[in-house]
């Protein structure tokens, strides 16, 4: 299963905005089949990192490849998904539960978005998993912290991706929830996902996450939660001033 | 019956005798209803100073094309769009924050349009584009904007949910696989074709008001993206029609009384809106104040 061609596998991965590089010679092998932890100062590169998985920012040199495919060609086939950070949801927007959950079949559909009977299916078993199904006719700012996430999480599971970049998904979420996360993310692994999860919640990290990034601005230590996520491997990556040249 | 009726029938039927009544309001309908259905994007995406800047800009190419003996839209759609390709670049090399790019370069496309103008000799009038001529309205004036507007209309209609989705979250458009520089690029043209369509009825001045006021007005009356398409298009609707009879019995600015009747509509729905509305809000925090008191 945890072949060299699934997963995400980043080369020497150099990017940043306007010529000033925010992330440097970045090199990571994240297998299926496991959950990878990214753990870092604010300003260390981590949304850089996320915003060049997701293709925003074309890398000045390095390469990424998911599954084998070029970034383009792994969106194409809906094998990436994204749960953003509660900061950058409009949550006043128009749109109900089961709306949002559904825009993560967008990808299967043709080119009208007209959802079939399976699409409704996988989005209703998707809510039924984070238990939302109850609460899919609100507007999604109704929702509580924690039911905002899940309804993202759900999106994401109704995409079926094989790789899931999840940014802060602990940030005002409930104890219950939390768990409920980390449960879902579990079982998402041990059937063959590959999950990348940037995060300050380092207490949980041991909990659930068999690999550990630490960054600043490069990559100060990647390997196995019991192995890096050591004391003094966090002292380094959280002591550090960023160095003078990173964006603020 | 009918002599009793007469007198409160006369004011709104003796108008419509009238060809050039009758264009103005088929022609404004037309536009009412794809400006609406824009503007709920446009609200959505927080693009109301985008949109003034690709109604402004069309201009020197409106102009152009006119003098060209090309059509209106052709122009508008190149100067508009590049109105936006000049934005995003100035944006990308320079430290000028963004919206101070958009107030300096639409203002320098307007001025060109308006030099263009005055040099160009051609039958334009300078102030049928600025402020529209919905009384003067030609065949092919009404045949281009028809066609312009049910262009736009289908084009809305087929990418809909998508346009939706990269209002919503760009992010996940973009991991699915959308081309989210194409829908960039799609809306800011629609925009640009939507400022041509609305130069005959409010002129390019007042078009923002079209590709906003509906929106926003539907915004505080829904939480649901389809309700609040209809609620834009039966306000900006209902609006240019008694606009349109409100000039004539006042014999006042055709583009002046739409868009003063639209903004009336949004100042109304601010305060009675059922949920989102000023005195529902007030209602629900005494509301909330006394439970607290109560306990």
């Amino acid at each position: 299963m945890a072949s060299s061609e699934s997963g995400i596998s980043i080369h020497h991965l150099t990017v940043g905005y306007n010529g000033r590089a925010a992330v440097v010679d970045v090199s990571l092998e994240l297998q299926a089949g496991s959950i990878c932890g990214l753990v870092g100062m604010n300003g260390a590169g981590k949304s850089t990192l996320f915003k060049a998985l997701m293709g925003f920012l074309r890398p000045s040199s390095g390469s990424i490849r998911i599954s084998g495919c070029s970034l383009r060609q792994a969106q194409l086939r809906q094998l990436v998904a994204y749960v953003p950070q509660s900061e950058q949801v409009d949550w006043q927007f128009p749109i109900r539960v089961w709306d949002v959950v559904m825009m993560g079949r967008y990808g299967h559909m043709g080119l009208l978005r007209w959802p079939s009977v399976g699409d409704q299916r996988r989005v209703q078993s998707a809510l039924e998993r984070v238990d939302l199904w109850p609460l899919r006719d609100r507007q999604i700012g109704a929702l509580s912290g924690g039911q905002r996430k899940r309804a993202f999480l759900a999106r994401a599971l109704a995409q079926g991706a094989g790789v899931l970049l999840l940014d802060e998904p602990f940030s005002g979420v409930d104890i219950n929830t939390e768990r409920l996360i980390i449960d879902l993310l579990l079982a998402l692994r041990d059937q063959g996902a590959t999950v990348l999860i940037a995060t300050h919640d380092l207490e949980s990290i041991p909990s659930f996450c068999d690999r550990v990034v630490l960054i600043n601005r490069t990559v100060l230590a990647y390997g196995d939660t019991s192995e890096v996520f050591t004391q003094t491997n966090l002292l380094r990556t959280f002591s550090a001033a960023p160095s003078p040249s990173a964006p603020s | 019956m009918e002599t009793l009726l007469n007198p409160l029938l006369q004011p709104l039927i003796r108008p419509l005798e009238m060809l050039f009544m009758q264009r103005a309001l088929a022609i404004g309908v037309v536009v009412a209803v794809v400006c609406a259905v824009l503007s709920c994007f446009m609200t959505l995406k927080g693009w109301a100073l985008m949109g003034d800047a690709v109604s402004h800009a069309v201009l020197p190419g409106v102009v152009i094309a006119y003098a060209l003996g090309l059509p209106f839209a052709l122009g508008a759609f190149v100067f508009g769009v590049g109105s936006v390709g000049v934005i995003g670049a100035i944006k990308q090399h320079t430290r000028v924050k963004e919206d101070t790019v958009i107030g300096l370069v639409f203002t320098g496309f307007f001025a060109l349009g308006l030099v263009l103008i005055s040099k160009i000799r051609s039958s334009v009038d300078l102030t049928h584009i600025l402020f529209g001529n919905l009384l003067g309205i030609t065949d092919a004036d009404l045949a281009q904007t028809v066609a312009i507007s049910a262009g736009c209309l289908l084009v809305l209609l087929v990418l809909r949910r998508d346009l939706l989705l990269f209002c919503f979250d760009p992010s996940h458009a973009r991991t699915i696989g959308l081309n989210t520089g194409f829908l960039h690029y799609l809306l800011l043209t629609l925009v640009s074709l939507a400022a041509v369509a609305g130069l005959q009825t409010v002129g390019i001045i007042l078009v923002v008001a079209m590709l906003v006021t509906p929106g926003a007005t539907a915004y505080l009356l829904t939480d649901r993206f389809d309700r609040m398409t209809w609620l834009a298009v039966l306000s900006a609707v209902s609006a240019t029609v008694l606009g349109i009879y409100a000039s004539y019995w006042l014999d006042a600015s055709t583009a002046g009384c739409i868009v003063v009747v639209q903004t009336l509509q949004f100042l109304l729905v601010m305060v009675l809106a059922p949920r989102h509305g000023l005195l529902a809000q007030r209602a629900r925090q005494r509301a909330s104040t006394q439970g607290t008191q109560s306990l």
